[in-house]
């Protein structure tokens, strides 16, 4: 295959977002290569207030396919997207499975209201698999056209099983009714050549190519524990694909695992009716209220439609809350460097960035005419997705990268290695600082300087995990790994190492500083999956507006909003328009953190497609009833117990000297009105150790009051009578791991 | 003096809405200010005088990835 190299560098005020490195030369030498393995038929339908009734079931080890039935029972207990995930792979794993055994699961499932076209962020899948990181299950929530495509293809989740002995496509012709299995003898491995290729290989015509989405990873994967999924669509203006990912947990780890090398949907042509809902026009009402709003609103609020999340870098800035340097330090005087600003002016600013039809929100941005310095594609121009908040936060400031150009480089070579820009922002920077401290030198790097700030030797590193070679192998393991790897080398104090590594059940902490903010600690470490902020985001109820002054507020918005968030997750909605925008009247209500129109809405959304009812009441139960389903599954595989919530020292307080004395006036404070002990001549070394005694004690406080709210054992485990009350207690084996854990 | 969210904060006549909010470095541009429990609209953060020894809160909405 051929491709177009060494286009010249322009500066971003000059850049065409038509013009960039084309892959696709080879396409037809790739397409003969093709085997069919398999091929069925199966009857295309739509669904019928927002189900079709059935999964789509593939071994990879048989190449069975087959259609499982979506039973009302399903539907009544885990309703959809992350719950459905849940179900299948809790029916398809036992206690001893792990994550590349071929009977775990990879699981792709939009929700009931998912495809509609009518409110901003409603395109959502939701991935579910036994993680390579964390041994538990792993869900991830993505844009991108798959998941809807494979809805109005006939299907509400996909699951697939088993592990191919060869790399295959598996292709679902939601027009014609075709499923093939295919294999893939001369695919590119990376995300932005392959898809780019098998959007045009699969589309009969350039009309067709927005009715293909293709869920593929890269080389990255194949040598490290830390793979995501890309999730593409066609962007028209641009003639490009476009990638959102399913980052977190490693399950492009397990995708590459089974050699899968792509998954491509191409459905129908979308419509606005296509979930056929019982109640259109309130959709349909429902959606020009919010287009209205944002219309009026996003450019007094967020600007999310010219900045997209990464609007939110320079404010965490401003409130310490931006992680540098390894979580040690919340702001950083260079931070302006990659402000919001700065990718305002290199993000071409269209109005087609939104991951799905229909939203008006669009803040998927896309950088074009970035000339690659590195790497494989060197001289290569391409087209970024991104950099979100966590890119420019992970990838940039944690590891003291402030060079815009090198922190696109990073983010465009972790989405085409298929790896998570979260996960590899925080492992670098635990490298840096193992590296700083000593960890780590030159020598057991194979040569790596690996000094804050130095992209050079950050993206090497990048480019061996995708080689599979050198330090870089070791560092795609992921932190857990490598803080036992350099426990048991002796390559510095264990509690140090231990302390440093920004990780909890195995996963990398996402991109928010959360040392001061007891409640957040707890938004991070009691989480099912893993210190991911998608569950509750409390930082400034808890530490900026104090408004959880007691353990039982802050057990209350640890209560609330996992289940709130979970209800996204089961929907197939994404969560950036509930709460990155807001009514004109919002703070004239009585709870406005919650957005209780935008709460209203998503009633009215529900009820409207599906015809049932539900009240907020009912809406937290559907979520608890998938959240307590998921932390018995963790409980189930071996752990998911109050060990195992325990976070690393340095989410809750100062680890170092340097860190106690960047705050020394907010900690030597809290010591004397809080813990009643004056700091006034006693060390360093003294003070933290009291500062450290104190947290952990209000972290153990914390869990006690958030485990009792949530109906659970002081032990993490969900109450017989909790079971009860969710509906659980149906499912014989959910109880007897209840009551063999004391619930 | 006056209470910022809990904390003290040192008041000179004439301090405005959008005193308070330079001096703490409040730049979230979601807020809702209270003063004395008597709500601000956005529009008057400039107008708004704050009389010593209030109780302001100034309420950030949640946000994030």
């Amino acid at each position: 295959m051929s491709v177009h190299a060494a286009v010249p560098i322009i500066t971003p005020c000059d850049v065409d977002f038509t013009k960039r490195t084309e892959y696709h030369e080879g396409l037809e030498t790739i397409r003969a290569a093709h085997q069919v393995l398999k091929e069925v038929k199966f009857t295309p339908s739509l669904p019928q207030k927002g189900y079709n009734d059935r999964t789509l079931y593939v071994d990879l080890t048989t190449r069975e396919i087959r259609e499982k039935p979506v039973t009302q029972q399903m539907k009544d207990l885990f309703v959809g997207g992350r719950g459905f995930g849940l179900w299948h792979l809790w029916n398809a794993v036992t206690p001893a499975t792990r994550w590349n055994d071929p009977e775990n699961e990879i699981i792709i499932s939009p929700g009931p209201v998912a495809g509609i076209t009518q409110y901003p962020g409603s395109g959502k899948s939701l991935v579910v698999s036994i993680s390579p990181q964390t041994d538990i299950p792993i869900d991830s929530n993505v844009g991108g056209y798959f998941g809807p495509l494979l809805k109005f293809s006939g299907f509400d989740a996909l699951e697939l099983q088993g592990k191919s002995d060869q790399d295959v496509i598996l292709f679902i012709d939601g027009q014609k009714g075709i499923i093939r299995v295919e294999t893939a003898p001369l695919e590119p491995a990376d995300s932005h050549v392959l898809a780019e290729i098998l959007t045009r290989m699969y589309a009969e015509n350039e009309a067709d190519r927005v009715n293909i989405s293709v869920v593929c990873s890269g080389a990255a994967a194949e040598h490290s524990l830390i793979g995501m999924l890309n999730f593409t669509w066609w962007d028209k203006r641009r003639g490009c694909i476009r990638l959102k990912q399913a980052g977190r947990g490693g399950i492009g780890t397990v995708f590459r695992n089974k050699k899968i090398r792509a998954l491509v949907c191409r459905g129908p042509v979308i419509k606005a009716d296509l979930n056929h809902p019982v109640d259109f026009e309130t959709l349909a009402q429902t959606g020009i209220k919010l287009h209205k709003e944002i219309r009026t609103q996003d450019n007094l609020q967020c600007k999310m439609r010219r900045n997209g999340t990464a609007h939110i870098v320079e404010i965490m800035d401003a409130y310490d809350l931006l992680p540098v340097h390894n979580f040690q330090y919340g702001s950083h005087p260079d931070t302006h460097k990659i402000a919001s600003y700065v990718w305002e002016g290199r993000c071409s600013q269209m109005t087609s960035d939104g991951c799905w039809y229909g939203c008006s929100m669009g803040c998927a941005k896309g950088a074009d005419g970035l000339v690659l310095k590195t790497g494989p594609y060197k001289g290569h121009m391409v087209t970024v997705d991104g950099p979100e908040y966590e890119n420019a936060a992970g990838l940039g400031s944690n590891g003291g990268v402030f060079d815009p150009d090198s922190l696109l480089e990073l983010n465009f070579y972790c989405d085409t290695y298929g790896i998570c820009t979260i996960t590899y922002g925080t492992l670098a920077a635990f490298t840096m600082e193992c590296y700083q401290r000593g960890i780590l030198n030159k020598e057991r790097t194979g040569g790596l300087e690996l000094t804050w700030g130095n992209a050079e030797a950050d993206l090497e590193m990048m480019h061996q995990m995708a080689r599979g070679e050198g330090f870089g192998r070791i560092a795609g393991q992921g932190v857990k790994k490598m803080k036992e790897l350099f426990i048991a080398n002796g390559w510095g104090d264990p509690q140090l190492i231990n302390d440093i590594g920004m990780e909890n059940k195995g996963l990398e902490y996402s991109q928010y500083l959360s040392k001061e903010s007891l409640a957040q600690q707890g938004g991070y470490a009691l989480t099912n999956k893993g210190p991911q902020h998608d569950e509750a985001w409390v930082i400034f109820m808890d530490m900026v507006n104090k408004q959880l002054p007691t353990f039982e507020d802050k057990a209350e918005a640890l209560y609330y909003y996992p289940l709130w968030r979970t209800w996204f997750g089961l929907m197939g909605f994404c969560k950036l328009p509930w709460n990155d925008v807001a009514p004109a009247d919002n703070n004239t209500t009585s709870e406005p953190a919650k957005i209780p129109e935008h709460v209203q809405n998503y009633l009215a959304l529900f009820t409207a497609t599906t015809g049932i009812k539900i009240d907020v009441e009912t809406m937290l139960m559907q979520s608890a009833r998938v959240y307590n389903f998921q932390r018995i599954f963790n409980i189930r595989m071996g752990k998911g117990l109050r060990v195992h919530d325990a976070p690393p020292y340095r989410a809750v307080g100062p680890v170092t000297r340097e860190e106690y004395e960047s705050r020394s006036e907010r900690y030597d404070k809290q010591m004397l009105e809080e813990i009643g002990v004056d700091p006034a001549g006693k060390s360093i070394e003294e003070k933290m150790a009291i500062t450290r005694k104190h947290r952990l004690n209000r972290y153990s406080m914390l869990c006690d009051a958030v485990y009792t709210r949530r109906g659970w054992t002081l032990d993490g485990v969900p109450t017989m009578a909790r079971l009860k009350e969710l509906g659980l207690d149906v499912l014989p084996e959910v109880v007897a791991i209840v009551k063999a854990h004391g619930g | 003096m006056i209470q910022v969210n809990g904390d003290p904060l040192a008041w000179t006549p004439g301090l405005t809405v959008r005193g308070v909010l330079q001096a703490k470095n409040y730049i979230f541009p979601m807020l809702i200010v209270t003063i004395d429990d008597c709500r601000v609209e956005r529009a008057d953060y400039e107008s708004e005088l704050i009389p010593d020894g209030s109780v302001v809160q100034v309420i950030h909405l949640l946000s994030g990835g």
